[in-house]
């Protein structure tokens, strides 16, 4: 009696609900929208939505759509937490994309291992973020290899002898990749003349770059984000100093050139994806995104369509969202063809691609050269 | 360090201590008419920023592109215009009514002044850090062998000198100088006397509110990406630099800007860069211990 009571109750009032649910594949988003990081954020928010729309438009994974639920980190610690805490227990996602930087996404891996909620960082690369555990992913390379790519293009192409290395201590991404540059360069001929550091959101960097210049190095290494090293490089020749400035993927954003103007012309920095790349797949992507957005669309953008598609492609193979399946299904991702390059993910739940350095002229980042793992 | 490096940090320090105080002498400003610390002041200091963001290209279109000055003096008055505004409304608005009731109320209230602010700022400008436009051209200024001074440097630290004496002057020799004074000493005896509390009150926060302003503009020319979230840092700091010279007195603020900008050039270039704010803060909690009041302050008693 009861129980055809409780069905007569769910057929009359909740029917239309639950079927309206079983339509649907839940996934989180952790996305800097705001704050500092927002330029990165902003692109990668708005590649996730096209990755969930074109999957939707074309039917779905599974024969449900998929419904993106996003939670701004605002480039702040402590946030990411309660990010992932929300989406895993009210808004039960399946899995969650982000964060993009290294330091953001340790905080939210430790919640989503425990829950065992895959989680798939686009642009984490310090080696510690999949060290947590067997449900974080990342769908770019590690910063082990960034730094050697950028030390050895020191030593190599820049013939560069003694370096000095400027961190924001701020974030495990810039003291992780410094690390990595130092150590290559140090084994390799090279002497680190001086280090010096800073923190995000400072403005003033002068003391510092006064320190720098009087060790007088050959090329100087900011592994920092693109929102201070426009004003570093500013600061930096308006000492006085010439030298090339060298950094990492944290600078590919077009406020790097708004902000530095001609002190950043001329730099290098190492990428994960060139928009000069003449394949047709990625140039349509481009297109797409810019007559959507009216922006231009970088690195930031490639890996967050990727890792949206990553995981769908997952769930088609896995034919389920149950998590064992699930992980498993994104662990032997293999060979994906994505925009920012082949996706393989290695024992260690890494993508083993491809870094190509870039070189900032004008308005533009022009491609140089390309180096394989 | 070799002796040019240590006089290009003296210039470096300077430089970054006069933004200090430039923002200090707001607070401290409103701290000695009110006795309350209005914690909103870094963020229409972030306000004056986008003023200028907002309209230099205009102006400059005005001018034509020629009188590079000019069209930043404009800019400058214009930006220091809207924050006096938006100075006096913030307190007609949210500290007014709370201007008998305790303390801590208002300055709970200023918190959450703070927080609209940024945020709002978030919402209506966008998140992402803007590049500021070039307002005038920082050049290095000649004849100095090795060392480096920009125009805006020596811009800057003119610009807060100057406004210094005009405040002493204000607040020394003029009516509403002498009404403020008034009010800070006993508002209810003040107003006994005939002193129009209110109309005191706006002006301090139209006073102090347009010097945010005009720290706004200068540091986005010397630092030029602004973000609706920059005025928290160098608000803390400025704050902490007011309290170093002695809450309420002009020219403390500025000496304990100067202070704290040169302690932190120095710290950050010696080996432990990584710690500067810790070192820094120490050092002003080492000079408060000796000196609680500040180092221009006076020691008083707490009436009870």
């Amino acid at each position: 009696m009861k129980k055809t009571l409780f069905t007569t109750f769910a057929a009359a009032l909740g029917l239309a609900a639950p079927l309206l649910l079983a339509q649907e594949i839940v996934v989180g988003e952790i996305v800097s929208m705001t704050g500092d990081k927002a330029g990165f954020g902003t692109e990668i928010h708005n590649a996730t939505m096209m990755a969930v729309d074109d999957t939707n438009a074309a039917g779905g994974v599974l024969g449900k759509k998929i419904k993106l639920v996003s939670e701004d980190t605002q480039s702040k610690p402590g946030e990411p937490a309660a990010a992932v805490q929300k989406l895993i227990s009210r808004d039960k996602v399946v899995a969650i994309l982000g964060e993009y930087t290294s330091s953001l996404t340790l905080e939210a891996a430790p919640i989503c291992q425990s829950a065992k909620v895959p989680l798939i960082s686009p642009g984490a690369t310090n080696p510690k973020v999949t060290e947590v555990g067997d449900y974080i992913f990342r769908v770019c390379f590690i910063d082990p290899f960034q730094g050697t790519v950028l030390s050895k293009f020191a030593l190599e192409t820049l013939k560069a002898k003694k370096a000095a290395v400027f961190t924001d201590i701020k974030q495990d991404y810039s003291i992780g990749l410094a690390d990595f540059f130092k150590a290559h360069f140090a084994k390799n001929g090279g002497t680190i003349v001086v280090e010096k550091s800073y923190s995000s959101g400072d403005a003033d960097f002068k003391a510092q770059l006064t320190a720098i210049k009087s060790a007088n190095p050959d090329v100087i290494m900011i592994p920092g984000y693109y929102s201070q090293i426009g004003l570093i490089a500013k600061q930096a020749r308006a000492l006085g100093i010439t030298v090339p400035l060298i950094g990492g993927d944290a600078w590919s954003d077009s406020q790097l050139v708004a902000i530095g103007g001609s002190a950043v012309d001329g730099s290098y920095f190492t990428d994960h994806f060139s928009a000069e790349n003449p394949d047709p797949k990625v140039q349509a992507l481009l297109k797409r995104y810019k007559e959507k957005f009216g922006k231009d669309a970088g690195s930031a953008a490639a890996l967050g369509y990727d890792a949206a598609m990553v995981l769908f492609d997952s769930i088609k193979r896995a034919g389920t969202t149950d998590e064992p399946k699930l992980r498993d299904a994104i662990a032997s991702t293999k060979g994906y063809q994505g925009i920012s390059g082949v996706i393989t993910l290695d024992e260690k739940r890494n993508a083993n691609k491809p870094a190509v350095i870039l070189q900032v002229k004008g308005k533009d980042f022009k491609y140089v050269t390309t180096v394989n793992p | 360090m070799s002796l040019s490096d240590f006089f290009q940090q003296i210039i470096n320090g300077l430089s970054l201590g006069a933004f200090y105080a430039l923002i200090a002498l707001g607070y401290t400003m409103v701290y000695g008419v009110l006795r309350f610390i209005n914690f909103a002041h870094g963020d229409v200091f972030m306000i004056g920023a986008y003023c200028g963001y907002y309209i230099t290209d205009r102006v400059q279109a005005v001018f034509g592109g020629k009188l590079m000055w000019a069209s930043a003096l404009v800019v400058l008055l214009f930006a220091m215009a809207v924050c006096a505004i938006l100075g006096v409304v913030i307190e007609r608005l949210a500290y007014r009514p709370l201007r008998n009731r305790p303390k801590l109320a208002v300055l709970i209230t200023a918190i959450g002044v703070s927080l609209f602010l940024e945020y709002g700022g978030q919402f209506f400008f966008g998140a992402i850090p803007r590049a500021f436009p070039e307002l005038i051209p920082d050049l290095p200024v000649g004849g100095l062998g090795t060392l480096v001074i920009t125009t805006n440097q020596v811009l800057v630290f003119g610009v807060t000198v100057a406004l210094l004496v005009a405040l002493n002057y204000i607040v020394k020799h003029t009516k509403m100088g002498l009404a403020m004074r008034a009010v800070s000493q006993n508002a209810t005896a003040a107003q006994l006397m005939g002193v129009n509390i209110d109309t005191v009150i706006s002006f301090t926060f139209a006073l102090g509110s347009a010097l945010a302003g005009a720290a706004g503009i200068l540091f986005a020319v010397s630092y030029p990406s602004i973000n609706p979230l920059m005025g928290i840092l160098p608000g803390i700091k400025a704050f902490v630099a007011a309290v170093l010279g002695g809450i309420g007195h002009l020219p403390g603020a500025a000496v304990g800007g100067i202070i704290l900008g040169i302690v932190e050039t120095f710290v950050g270039a010696s080996d432990y860069s990584t710690y500067r704010d810790a070192i820094a803060f120490a050092v002003l909690i080492l000079i408060l211990l000796f000196k609680p009041a500040g180092i221009f302050g006076k020691a008083t008693v707490e009436k009870v």
